[in-house]
């Protein structure tokens, strides 16, 4: 796999920076879990330390995308979904109407429902395909907000800010990829294992896949990237022409959910 | 002014008691609502929005309809209306009050709705749909108080109120255009994605509007002696056959498109609605029977002989709405969802606390509505 820091930023000053910024962000974790007894994450309860902010980033200079090579991802296989429902505190209530999901698997032509379906091998006809957002650089539901709570950063993520949903779904209604999930209910009960990597939501909010920002910070690949025994997923910055996922893309003949509607999906898959 | 609307005969104050036990039950609902959060209803992660939507798209066409009265009255000098058109104001007022409810009930964090106007976001037509629908409630409630205020003291109304009610008019249209843009706009819901559903909206708006305004008049005429005359409700239902009409024509139009195109993406929503899908068919008795009756009153309110008599006119009025509202409340909003992104047919069945609170606002709305005809009334009859 790549090494993340090297294709993301080239510049050692800002790594620096960062590395600070884990420390203090570290200590802060530590202070939370201390004052809150070690039972909630203690993400939300840190206060976020500006100075890694001081080092404006330029708007658009990274794009963050993802490659899926379907043909190496197993079949029953659910690692990736496992770590990143965990990772984030994704609840799960074992039914359909209120479920949250990030990342999933679906069929080949529920995935691809405008592709070509006449004549097509057993093996891709039963294949399953991971979904998840595709961060878009136009993505709908951004424009559909009425509150600027999902908005497209600086390196091309789909970001959410929790707090500033007012619950509409206009952005649910408005994806054309499924990828948006509303909290029907509590979430908390529906989470196994707490995690304290990522703040828990309440009910009432929309929330979706944010390519694991809080990750990235760390200098970390994306869990469900990180996560997959098969190799089968590539991260990495697609406004670098030099980067891994780059000249995967250049080798490989590729596919895009609903190209036609002209979102620009930041996700890539290999058939 | 408001004092008259305290008193009333015993059939008016058993009205009233009856929509406050309603109100009473669509509070007791929202409030569970509000501590289990919106799963108590049924809508989910697949069919997203459903009956509160639904009527907020149907009122605010409604609400949108008060321009069928004034638009003639003031632009055209039709007098035979002057009687209906602080009717029609008033309907206009409960309906885009119902409105902003059906919106409050649908949001999962509605103590933040303010957080809309702190950070105004222009590209989102919600943005724009608050403000319309806002600026609409005003200018009908400022205007048709002042004017009412004013023939009670048997002065003529405040040359401002001219303006106001001038402005009403263009904004009925944007109330109603901008409520289809929320829709319209949206990539891959083939069902909304249609340049036409912004007129459709006017057009099933003006007609289903009209039939409420020509049952209302047979109302007030039976319950308070109040006549608006048999002139305006001729007028009415003139008005309402041909946007009934454009309506029905403008989805035919939509079905052609779909059908003869044969473009899947195109057709999957009407087959589903109409003919069903993959063995899903739970709307299709009802679009049907919406579409025979919308047809079928249609007709009669084009029919000389049959639409001058009461009988006939009352149950072709009530033909219209009830086939607008299943249209448009029920199959628009639910339609668009199917099939899913991915591609799958979910069912959607609202639950009691759902209707409980629809009945709720539905209710807040008929009480706000008799308590401003009832003023009004007893203005225009000086008692």
């Amino acid at each position: 796999m790549l090494e993340l820091s090297s294709v993301a930023h080239g510049d050692a000053e800002m790594n620096q920076q960062r590395r600070e910024f884990l420390k203090k962000a570290g200590l802060g974790a530590l202070a939370g879990l201390g004052a809150a007894a070690g039972l909630f994450p203690a993400f939300g309860l840190e206060k976020t330390d500006p100075s890694v902010f001081s080092d404006n980033p330029v708007p658009g200079k990274t794009r963050w995308g993802m490659l899926i090579d379907t043909r190496k991802c197993r079949e029953g296989c659910t690692e990736c979904i496992v770590a990143c429902h965990h990772t984030h505190n994704v609840p799960d209530f074992g039914n359909s109407k209120n479920q949250v999901k990030w990342i999933w698997k679906s069929r080949y032509d529920k995935a691809f429902p405008t592709s070509s379906k006449q004549f097509q091998s057993d093996d891709v006809q039963a294949r399953q395909v991971l979904t998840l957002c595709n961060h878009c650089v136009e993505p709908p539901c951004t424009r559909a907000c009425p509150t600027e709570a999902t908005f497209r950063r600086w390196d091309g993520i789909v970001s959410m800010d929790y707090h500033r949903c007012i619950g509409c779904r206009f952005c649910m209604a408005a994806c054309p990829y499924g990828s948006r999930s509303f909290n029907w209910q509590d979430p908390r009960p529906g989470i196994k294992e707490l995690s304290d990597t990522y703040p828990t939501r309440e009910r009432g909010v929309v929330e979706k896949c944010n390519f694991c920002s809080e990750r990235l910070v760390k200098d970390q690949l994306p869990a469900c990237v990180d996560t997959c025994p098969e190799k089968a997923l590539m991260f990495g910055d697609l406004n670098d022409p030099e980067s891994a996922i780059r000249k995967m893309l250049k080798a490989n003949e590729t596919m895009q959910r609903k190209p036609e509607l002209g979102t620009l999906p930041s996700l890539f898959y290999i058939i | 002014m408001i004092e008259k609307a305290l008193k009333g005969n015993r059939a008016y104050w058993a009205w009233v008691a009856l929509l406050l036990v309603f109100i009473g039950i669509g509070i007791t609902a929202y409030g569970r609502q509000m501590s289990l959060g919106l799963g108590v209803t049924g809508m989910g992660r697949d069919i997203s929005w459903g009956v509160y939507i639904s009527q907020f798209t149907f009122l605010v066409g409604v609400a949108a309809s008060a321009v069928m009265v004034v638009l003639p009255y003031y632009l055209h000098n039709q007098k035979a209306f002057g009687k209906m058109v602080i009717v029609g104001e008033f309907l206009a007022v409960s309906a885009a009050l119902m409105c902003m409810l059906f919106i409050l009930a649908d949001m999962g964090k509605p103590q933040r709705v303010l957080n809309v106007l702190r950070y105004p976001s222009p590209h989102s037509m919600v943005f724009w749909d608050v403000m319309v629908l806002n600026g609409y409630l005003l200018l009908n409630i400022i205007s048709g108080w002042a004017v009412l205020g004013a023939e009670r003291k048997g002065v003529p109304a405040p040359s401002w109120t001219k303006a106001l009610i001038y402005l009403s008019i263009p904004w009925a249209f944007s109330i109603h255009t901008v409520t289809a843009f929320l829709f319209a706009g949206l990539p891959s819901r083939h069902l909304w994605l249609t340049a036409v559903l912004a007129p459709r909206f006017l057009a099933s708006a003006f007609a289903a509007g009209t039939a409420i305004l020509i049952l209302i008049s047979f109302i007030l005429k039976k319950v308070a002696g109040y006549d608006a005359g048999k002139e305006a409700r001729e007028k009415l239902v003139v008005l309402c056959a041909y946007a009934g009409l454009a309506n029905f024509f403008l989805l035919g139009t939509e079905f052609f498109t779909a059908f003869y195109s044969n473009v899947p993406e195109h057709m999957h929503s009407f087959q589903y609605l109409y003919f069903g899908l993959d063995g899903h068919a739970p709307l299709v008795p009802f679009m049907w029977f919406s579409l025979i009756l919308g047809l079928t009153s249609v007709a009669v309110f084009l029919t000389p002989p049959l639409r001058r008599l009461n009988g006939w006119m009352i149950a072709a009025g009530i033909g219209i709405v009830l086939s607008i509202w299943i249209d448009k409340g029920v199959g628009l909003v639910i339609g668009g969802f199917i099939p899913t992104p991915l591609d799958a047919i979910v069912d959607y069945m609202p639950t009691l606390t759902e209707l409980s609170v629809t009945l709720g606002i539905w209710s807040i709305g008929l009480l706000v509505l008799t308590v401003l005809l009832k003023v009004a009334i007893s203005v225009k009859m000086q008692d």
